[in-house]
């Protein structure tokens, strides 16, 4: 009979610090192997055509792109979140806020054309994040309702909002009854990057200066000093001066400001018009993308290539090996529990001793 | 049957998943830790009772694998948690998208097939007395055993000595250990618990509730239980109570939608979470009551030192 025993470290490793990620993402990738061999495929050409085959084309290099602008938005945002100890995990639904708002200009006034849509529709975007974000931080603050629940709740309510939207008044009604908005003209239209390649489009480049700027804002500024410290311990964080309840607002508002933009950059960029369903789960995999990157803007910035990665592998694995495309959801849960796992050789010794007591193996 | 009956019996059947996985949350909860991961234990549990079922033809087996499979993900969490000392809130968390992403994956081939349905009781005489006898006497088992886990949870936490040391360990880690009380082993039983009510819950949905299987079927259903727990200050008579508020709250806003009266469906469908919401404020804007009942150490990483 063994046992597993953990012992606190004098001081956090920096070794592991910086490793914790890449080895979650070799177990993540072993834990795959064993799940394909059950599954009856090859581990090895599964793994191939999950995480290789999808970097080998220009097109798909360019959906990759795509599906990690929002990823690295909303995360970016949520790094501020959870340094702070506010747990937003209702950013997929700050992410249909921000698409509903920021799409009132095209479907409201299809006929508007000119070089100040575009912006403010971005501007609307993030602002129906925020204000959606807001709620949970007011509840937060004001009646000290926790902002897990009250944050999630309100997915449900904006998924079940736009519904309605799309369905009812905003309904294309050229659309055959579709449930879908008119299309977006042409200036609504977030433009590609390279256009002659693929589909990337400027979301992408939105998220990078986004993590650049977040990224400054933590590690160069009192604001994000102020973050740290009261996201550690907000005892300490009191006797500083800091306020804890302004910081849940400015997080929550980063937070949703950055989903919001993800959404409407993601209708306006990827989409084209409002449908029932804007987003599949980028809010939640966001979480998964902010721990992955160790909640550091940058490290996102890789992370969320990652999970992206993920959602093309599902489909490559589908298409070649007949493999639902849903594996990529398992894939993407593993890698956080994986990533949570590997934090703890950070700031402890894992022992395994026998029941006698004496210890059998010493792990780092 | 009455309408007033048919009202009884569909609020008891939307209310008892969440009495269910709410109870399991309590006993985790009253004893430290705080798993968020309710709505993926529920769904692995839905999708487990349902697949058993259907290739067993058994709704009882299927309901047995619903158990062991919320209980066997929450060993997941357990280890992580309790052994690695990981952040709980985090872990949680991952606990659900994997349930959800798991579940999603192996329901792929069940999606569409018809389910099996566990029976209700029907006791001559008695089930078919006026206005409560179906209530009372003519429900399906899952009803029952929700009421006598309500009673049995009550029992154990207040009037055990384990129930005694399980809250004491919720309450001050440090000070249990230091008398001898193994925490870590006693958290465990308390997360394995509190796995097999929302795999029990999660069997219920897709054995009782609606038998099929559909993916997310659990539509929040998990993190409502959570709120219950806090909405009922950690009490097991007072989430029996919230439960069927809320299980009133979802079968009135359906009917209201069936009667068509002019309120478009989604604002009906988004009443339980909204709901859920205003009881959440209403609890926790007393600041004293609220610091007062919670567990003190809940959500609190506890490394034995030796």
């Amino acid at each position: 009979m063994m046992r597993i025993e953990i012992v606190k470290r004098p001081q956090h490793s920096a070794l592991f610090s910086a490793l914790s990620p890449f080895i979650a993402l070799f177990l993540t990738l072993i834990a795959g192997a064993i799940l394909f061999s059950i599954l009856g495929k090859n581990p090895i050409s599964a793994l191939y055509s999950y995480f290789v085959e999808p970097l080998t084309e220009v097109w798909s290099i360019h959906e990759l792109l795509v599906k990690a602008a929002p990823l690295i938005l909303i995360a970016v945002g949520l790094s501020v979140c959870f340094l702070s100890n506010n747990w937003n995990i209702g950013a997929e639904g700050q992410l249909i806020a921000g698409g509903i708002a920021g799409s009132i200009l095209p479907v409201m006034f299809p006929d508007l054309q000119g070089w100040y849509v575009l912006p403010i529709m971005l501007l609307l975007g993030m602002a129906g994040g925020m204000a959606y974000a807001t709620i949970p931080a007011f509840l937060k603050v004001r009646f000290n309702t926790n902002e897990i629940l009250t944050s999630l709740m309100l997915v449900y309510v904006a998924q079940l909002f736009l519904d309605w939207l799309v369905r009812g008044h905003w309904r294309n009604p050229q659309g055959y009854n579709f449930p879908e908005t008119v299309q977006f003209n042409p200036s609504a239209i977030l433009p590609e990057i390279w256009m002659a390649s693929g589909r990337a489009h400027w979301g992408f480049i939105l998220a990078l200066v986004a993590a650049v700027l977040v990224w400054f804002m933590l590690s160069r500024t009192l604001n994000g000093y102020e973050i740290k410290v009261l996201g550690r311990s907000s005892r300490a964080g009191r006797f500083a001066g800091f306020s804890a309840g302004r910081l849940t607002f400015f997080a929550f508002l980063i937070s949703g400001a950055l989903a919001g933009l993800a959404g409407i950059a993601e209708v306006s960029g990827a989409v084209g018009q409002l449908r029932t369903s804007i987003s599949p789960g980028y809010g939640f995999t966001a979480i998964i993308v902010a721990f992955l990157g160790r909640l550091n803007p940058l490290g996102i910035i890789a992370a969320g290539l990652v999970l992206a990665l993920s959602y093309l592998g599902g489909e490559a694995a589908q298409i070649s090996l007949g493999i639902s495309e849903k594996s990529a959801r398992i894939f993407q849960g593993i890698i956080l529990f994986f990533v949570l796992a590997s934090d703890t050789l950070i700031y402890y010794r894992i022992r395994i001793v026998s029941r006698a007591g004496d210890a059998v193996a010493k792990g780092a | 049957m009455t309408m007033f009956e048919a009202i009884l019996l569909t609020i008891a059947t939307a209310a008892t998943p969440l009495l269910i996985a709410a109870l399991g949350e309590l006993v985790v909860e009253r004893s430290g830790v705080l798993n968020l991961g309710v709505e993926g234990m529920m769904v692995m549990g839905a999708v487990a009772g349902f697949a058993v079922a259907q290739t067993t033809g058994s709704a009882w087996l299927g309901m047995v694998a619903a158990i062991l499979a919320g209980a066997a993900f929450s060993l997941l969490f357990g280890f992580l948690t309790l052994t690695l000392v990981t952040n709980q809130v985090a872990t949680g968390l991952a606990l659900t998208l994997l349930g959800l992403g798991a579940s999603a994956m192996i329901g792929e081939s069940f999606v569409g097939l018809p389910g099996v349905k566990m029976a209700s009781l029907y006791i001559p005489g008695f089930s078919d007395s006026p206005y409560v006898g179906k209530f009372l006497f003519g429900q399906d088992p899952i009803f029952y055993i929700s009421i006598l886990l309500t009673i049995g949870v009550v029992w154990f936490l207040f009037k055990t000595r384990a129930g005694l040391t399980l809250r004491a360990v919720g309450d001050n880690h440090t000070s249990a250990h230091s008398l001898g009380v193994p925490v870590v082993r006693i958290r465990y039983l308390a997360v394995l618990f509190g796995g097999a009510c929302a795999g029990l819950a999660g069997g219920q949905l897709s054995l009782v509730y609606v038998p099929q299987w559909v993916e997310n079927m659990t539509a929040g259903r998990g993190w409502i239980a959570l709120a219950l727990v806090v909405f009922a200050s950690w009490r097991p008579w007072r989430i029996l109570a919230g439960a069927y508020l809320f299980g009133a709250v979802s079968i009135g806003q359906l009917h209201a939608q069936a009667l068509g009266i002019g309120i478009p469906s989604q604002f009906m469908s988004s009443l339980p979470y909204l709901a859920t919401i205003v009881v959440l404020v209403l609890i926790s804007r007393n600041k004293r009551l609220t610091l007062m009942n919670t567990p003190t150490s809940l959500g609190k990483p506890f490394v034995p030192d030796r």
